[in-house]
């Protein structure tokens, strides 16, 4: 056929195109794809961010790595950063040093790195609260919730390994309070250390190992599993709003081409100017002013990154129990850093099968998305997790608050124990309350989110409205 | 979606788009002139803000080209796609089945299969482990005293205690309140073997309290440095109550009854390294640590004796 048809004076985008598809059949399988419907909300936007900052990740986190050695040798100093010139540091500094003052363009990057990371993560956790409050990881979409769960669980890693890299003093805090967390595991927890680190703390392999994580194996599973979750996503198409017209059986939205292909291309150019004016303007972990790692030191008040805030917390705020059974150890650390997260993530993935069991017993197919009003259940139990993990999260820097409201430490933390309980138990009937009043209130809108008669006439053409 | 539109409509609809084109034109220029700018500022030496604000130039200008010629040029559209249920036809599923059990029959006898299948089974499971144990490589775990190494330091009856900067202490030099990180001479610094070393206040002490009363020297007492928590360095004292506080999560240790915890999540005292001093006056350990240093684990007292 494209023989007949080449005399035509072709563009050069129609010979590759022509070139590809003479030898990898590609017309017939891509041509459906041209009009696909997406479904039309921002709210449906914020995976997409996701993507693109992981995508801003990838490639300016290949620029550093080009400059980053994770080697903890000592050398001395000598750049143009005034104040450590002449301190014994470890390469790895040294080279997060030199990469920030020397290399043309690497602060820069440096920095729109670790913005990046931060609203990676910002905007997955925005992104799962839009499916969990719409009920769109519900039958068949189960599977996705536990790939998108599992996605959360690599940005936390890949972070973390990340902001262990620079080898400067708040780094070395955090990586030290990871490492007891994996050592209070009972039975297990000194091997999974040695293993971990090579050896005892601080370990002869720890960068090394981190830095592998960091630039081969957690970006390699991110992309691998992102990959899986699209796929799906395609295979299953999307869930839409309700909206008149839109059933069970079909999916209204703007096409792939040429509407959505743009929308997404602006999008993330929005994604890269923003992250662009953050790393430009506004200084990110200033390794510099942290000096260098020594195990003896550090330096008060020490946080780590928001996304780590939650763990933070529940570590200030758990008591300090620590008791001996028949000779184990359960050490004060192991129930806030290892079996609370570790439940948290548990009911999180099982959510879609929990909430069938004893809430919805639903297991129908469902594509519509439901609004939070009709199910005050799963609403309530999303407002009360996110206010406990509010209360949590202030928690994760009790000392600074303290001392702003000018009150004692120790009165603060039993205070946000209380409201650990308060609070949620507090968000969940107002939120009942307040869902079963926009149910009523709503009660009489014509909405014709079940009606399947519009399915008939819809099912036959992916016709064009316009 | 608008199907039926008058003339006025019309132009109105015209002149819309012909501003869009022209917001869309300059927002496209604008990002043409940043990437320009960009290079010039990079070759000139380079500078973090500049290049930072032509960044967002260049991204922003074509985001908001894209942007408006999407939203008004080419305009609202929706098309409907058909959706199936998710589960395949019935027949399909049969069919399937069919196909995949006559492939299952001609692999052999169910007895047949049943006894290769078994062995097959466990060769994987066989070589599974073969392949998983190399991990054990990690860590030391096979070499001597890799067990014990969690409760020992590098501190030994007789080793003089040092700072940081390798000065070794005598007893005069040490004032009142003072307080030094220190550890043993010749060793470096290794991590586990941090130690405060504080000169309490005169009659504060309470010897009932400490795990070695005997381990002290008039009002100077040691400790180790590793938070029982979480392992931070416990880094911040407060003379006039005596007190150590862990900057990491507030774990608070009372420096004259055996740096019991007082408050915060710790869960028990830091460890105690009994010192005292030699023939020349400069002070020295007399073992090692009172118990196992920093974050607890799980058989942490099975070494208690030794």
């Amino acid at each position: 056929m494209s023989q007949a048809t080449s005399d035509a004076k072709e563009t050069p985008l129609q010979r590759v195109a022509s070139w590809a598809d003479d030898r990898l059949h590609l017309a017939e399988g891509s041509r459906k794809y041209l009009r696909k419907a997406f479904p039309g909300h921002w709210s449906f936007l914020v995976g997409e961010i996701a993507m693109f900052s992981l995508v801003i990740l990838l490639v300016t986190g290949t620029f550093l790595a080009l400059f980053y050695t994770p080697d903890t040798t000592l050398v001395i100093y000598d750049g143009p950063y005034v104040p450590l010139q002449g301190q014994e540091i470890t390469a790895a500094y040294d080279s997060t040093l030199r990469l920030s003052f020397e290399i043309r363009a690497g602060l820069l990057f440096r920095q729109v790195h670790h913005w990046a990371a931060l609203v990676f993560v910002a905007a997955i956790v925005v992104h799962l609260l839009r499916v969990f409050f719409t009920g769109s990881f519900r039958r068949p979409r189960e599977l996705n919730w536990v790939i998108g769960g599992t996605l959360l669980l690599l940005a936390f890693g890949a972070g973390f390994t990340g902001y262990s890299l620079p080898d400067d003093l708040l780094s070395g805090t955090g990586l030290r309070i990871g490492y007891s967390a994996l050592l209070s595991v009972p039975f297990i927890g000194p091997l999974l250390g040695y293993l971990g680190l090579g050896g005892e703390y601080p370990g002869a392999f720890v960068l090394g190992r981190l830095h592998i994580l960091h630039v081969m194996i957690l970006p390699a599973l991110l992309v691998g599993v992102l990959a899986v979750h699209l796929v799906i996503m395609v295979r299953q198409k999307h869930t839409q709003k309700r909206r008149p017209g839109a059933t069970e059986h079909n999916v209204i939205g703007e096409p792939l081409w040429p509407n959505q292909t743009i929308t997404m291309g602006a999008l993330f150019m929005f994604t890269a100017a923003v992250l662009s004016l953050l790393g430009g303007l506004f200084e990110i972990n200033a390794v510099w002013l942290y000096g260098p790692y020594e195990p003896f030191e550090v330096f008060a008040p020490s946080q780590p990154d928001w996304y780590m805030g939650w763990l933070e917390g529940l570590l200030r705020l758990w008591p300090a129990w620590e008791f001996t059974i028949l000779g184990v150890t359960i050490p004060s650390v192991f129930i806030p850093s290892v079996v609370i997260p570790g439940i948290m993530f548990t009911v999180m993935f099982l959510w879609p099968w929990i909430e069938v069991k004893w809430i919805s017993h639903d297991t129908a197919e469902h594509h519509i998305n439901q609004r939070p009003r009709d199910v005050p259940v799963r609403t309530a139990v999303g407002v009360s997790s996110l206010v406990l993990l509010a209360v949590i999260f202030v928690a994760g820097s009790n000392d600074v608050v303290a001392s702003d409201l000018g009150i004692g430490l120790q009165t603060l933390t039993n205070w946000l124990r209380v409201m650990c309980f308060v609070l949620p138990a507090i968000a969940w009937f107002v939120t009942i309350r307040m869902m079963r009043r926009l149910q009523a209130q709503s009660v009489q809108e014509p909405v014709s989110s079940t009606a399947d008669d519009v399915s008939s006439t819809t099912d036959d053409a992916s016709a064009s409205t316009t | 979606m608008s199907t039926q539109t008058s003339p006025e409509d019309q132009q109105l609809q015209a002149a819309r788009q012909k501003r869009a084109s022209r917001v869309a034109a300059l927002a496209f220029g604008i990002s043409i002139l940043a990437g320009i700018a960009l290079v010039v500022v990079y070759v000139n030496g380079g500078d973090t803000q500049a290049e930072g604000v032509l960044l967002t130039l260049a991204f922003g200008g074509i985001g908001v080209g894209l942007g408006v010629w999407v939203k008004v040029i080419i305009g609202h559209e929706l098309v409907i796609e058909p959706r199936h249920p998710m589960r395949s036809d019935a027949s399909d599923r049969q069919a399937f089945e069919e196909e995949f059990d006559q492939a299952r029959d001609s692999v052999g006898s169910p007895d047949r299969r049943r006894f290769l299948g078994r062995l097959l089974a466990g060769a994987g499971i066989s070589l599974g482990l073969a392949l998983t144990v190399p991990f054990l490589s990690l860590g030391p775990i096979f070499s001597r005293g890799a067990r014990d190494e969690l409760f020992e330091t590098a501190w030994t009856s007789g080793k003089r205690l040092v700072t940081t900067e390798g000065q070794e202490i005598h007893i005069e030099d040490f004032e009142p309140d003072q307080i030094a990180t220190v550890f043993p001479q010749g060793e470096g610094t290794p991590a586990d073997s941090q130690a405060v070393l504080i000169n309490v206040r005169e009659g504060r002490l309470m010897a009932s309290a400490m795990p070695d009363p005997d381990g002290v020297v008039g009002t100077l007492v040691c400790y180790s440095k590793l938070c029982t928590h979480a392992g931070c360095p416990v880094g911040l004292f407060r003379a006039s109550e005596g007190q150590l506080i862990c900057p990491c999560h507030q774990s608070l240790f009372d420096v004259n009854a055996g740096a019991a915890v007082l408050s915060g999540p710790a869960g028990r005292p830091l460890p105690q390294l009994p010192i005292g001093v030699d023939e020349e006056g400069y002070l020295v350990a007399l073992g090692d640590f009172s118990a196992p240093v920093g974050p607890s684990f799980w058989n942490m007292t099975d070494h208690s004796g030794s």
